[in-house]
């Protein structure tokens, strides 16, 4: 095992995250062909699309799960594959499927996760008490994970993803299954962080009415980039008035598909 | 249900930011020794507190032994005969003779749930928080095999205390010396059932492992007769109990648990250690291993 540190590196340049030319089959089936897209530092990037369309082999490609890329990830400068434990420092993710241990506490969650990233003692603490502040859960920090509801549980994967203090959030569909108030709850959390940690984000999300105007659209459909900017652009490139018809335009998707 | 509103999320927002000393965009810290350690110690106390926190997992994990040892040992008691062979010096009771062997299975079945678990895992949950780590995949897997061996040494302790009362009461110095045997023994068993069941796909369900490796390795071993007994019935057969990788665990255990070294056994089970855990690293090496290849369960799109 490589016990020497990595070389400390003057200030990194590059995008937050920089995906270029990315493509990965399994077996026969293309699951991304030919992907490049962006997340400028401090942008909130919306990765748009239904289920089954990569967005969760993208994810999992750059979090490094499978790591037979052709073509090239980057963390701010990093490449995922050469430079991985200086990637994975700034990187934070919170993935689709549930990852808390619902056994143990908050805090024992959170203080696992600092381990993980060899934060400990006193400071481990401060950064557990910190981030579950962030997301309005402090005084729950003792109690079982199995006993908050599902838009909590969320919060606390956000919090923990924080820990660290990452610069790039990857966030995969996070608010599937949550209520409403727990969704708007979720979106506002991570848009106060890009507001004002200057955090990037790429939230994946097959649910139109959580882009807003502001916001930079990554639309991936069938593994392919169909498009990448901002609303506006977008709007304009297909002559519609909102993402949602913009995206059936683009994709020739009808309506009942998209319901799914 | 409680949903905090976007005003206590700032809120708490704002004091974090109030508290926080260092700002958020320094450069992440080097990754040195005493970081490696931390991590280490993370992995391993999550393990056991995770264990700790399931109990019919702690109470299924005694009661097969305790099945055998109660039931089983007390009917073949009259039937086989145990002559004096090292490390025992007297005649002893045949249940004396299996405890070597039961902790070997507890130890076995530990390895298995555990590396299970961990292929289960692997897409969704658990897995993937623990693989996003900066430190290197070997250090992680390595880590998380050594929380399993942890908790399996709960399991055996718990096990030899509660055999002590059924006249199973090696040397008292003999519960230290099997420590050391006990690491060894649960990493190999780790790494062969991590190794195993990332490389054979049919090998993920738990009635498959019950058919093709825990039956077939628990049987054709010394933890239930003496080799020397097998011997008599057929050679070829003695020559896998000899060979099966279980026998050499056993055997450890058996004389490290009466205060004493089985050296071959000991070399045995080093290297088969180091085979296994060479083998599970490289299957789970993103790159190279079998896993990124295959996809994988649920590994969809």
């Amino acid at each position: 095992m490589d016990m020497t540190p990595e070389p400390q590196v003057p200030a990194e340049t590059g995008p937050a995250l920089l995906v270029r030319n990315v493509s990965h089959r399994f077996g026969d089936t293309v699951a991304l062909d030919d992907v490049s897209l962006e997340v400028p530092r401090g942008a909130f990037v919306v990765l748009l699309g239904l289920n089954g369309a990569g967005k969760s082999t993208l994810f999992a490609l750059i979090t490094r799960l499978y790591d037979n890329i052709t073509g090239e990830i980057r963390i701010f400068g990093y490449d995922v594959r050469r430079r991985a434990s200086a990637a994975l420092q700034r990187l934070g993710a919170v993935f689709q499927s549930r990852t808390l241990d619902l056994d143990l506490s908050l805090k024992q969650n959170m203080l696992y996760h600092c381990a993980l990233h060899g934060i400990r003692g006193r400071e481990a603490r401060e950064r557990t008490k910190r981030a579950l502040e962030i997301v309005g859960l402090a005084d729950r920090a003792k109690e079982r994970v199995r006993n908050l509801s599902g838009g909590q549980a969320r919060r606390v994967e956000i919090a923990r993803s924080l820990l660290h203090r990452p610069l790039l959030l990857l966030l995969d569909e996070p608010t599937v299954g949550l209520d409403i108030g727990s969704r708007e709850s979720v979106i506002d959390i991570v848009r106060s962080l890009v507001e004002r940690e200057g955090l990037g984000v790429l939230w994946a999300t097959h649910l139109f009415d959580e882009v807003r105007s502001t916001d930079l659209v990554v639309i991936l459909h069938k593994g392919r980039v169909l498009f990448t900017g901002p609303v506006p652009e977008l709007l304009a490139k297909t002559g519609t008035k909102n993402v949602s018809d913009a995206f059936r335009a683009l994709t020739g998707t009808a309506h009942s598909e998209m319901a799914a | 249900m409680t949903i905090s509103s976007p005003a206590t999320a700032q809120e708490g927002w704002q004091s974090a930011r109030a508290t926080a000393g260092a700002a958020w965009d320094a450069n992440p810290p080097k990754l040195g020794f005493r970081a490696y350690l931390t991590c280490f110690k993370g992995i391993v106390w999550r393990e056991v507190l995770r264990y700790l926190h399931q109990r019919e997992r702690f109470f299924s994990a005694l009661v097969r032994p305790l099945v055998w040892l109660l039931i089983f040992a007390a009917g073949f008691r009259q039937t086989l005969g145990v002559s004096i062979i090292p490390p025992y010096e007297t005649y002893v009771l045949y249940e004396v003779f299996i405890t070597p062997g039961l902790i070997g299975m507890i130890q076995l079945f530990n390895a298995i749930q555990s590396s299970l678990s961990m292929v289960y895992d692997r897409e969704t949950g658990a897995m993937r928080t623990l693989l996003v780590s900066p430190f290197p995949r070997s250090f992680l897997l390595l880590s998380k095999l050594v929380g399993g061996v942890a908790v399996s040494l709960l399991q055996v302790y718990a096990y030899l205390a509660i055999a002590y009362f059924w006249e199973i009461e090696p040397p008292v110095w003999g519960y230290l010396t099997v420590l050391p045997a006990l690491v060894l023994s649960g990493l190999m068993l780790g790494s062969m059932a991590l190794f195993l069941s990332s490389v054979i796909r049919q090998l993920e369900n738990f009635a498959g492992v019950m058919n093709f490796v825990i039956f077939p390795m628990f049987f054709a071993s010394s933890a239930l007769y003496p080799l020397w007994r097998v011997k008599e019935s057929s050679v070829v057969l003695y020559q896998i109990c000899r060979f099966n990788p279980f026998t050499q665990a056993v055997e450890l255990i058996r004389f490290a648990l009466y205060e004493q070294v089985d050296w071959s056994a000991l070399f045995a089970c080093l290297a088969l250690t180091v085979v296994f855990l060479g083998g599970a690293i490289y299957a789970y090496n993103p790159s190279k291993g079998l896993i990124a290849r295959r996809g994988g369960p649920g590994a969809g799109v």
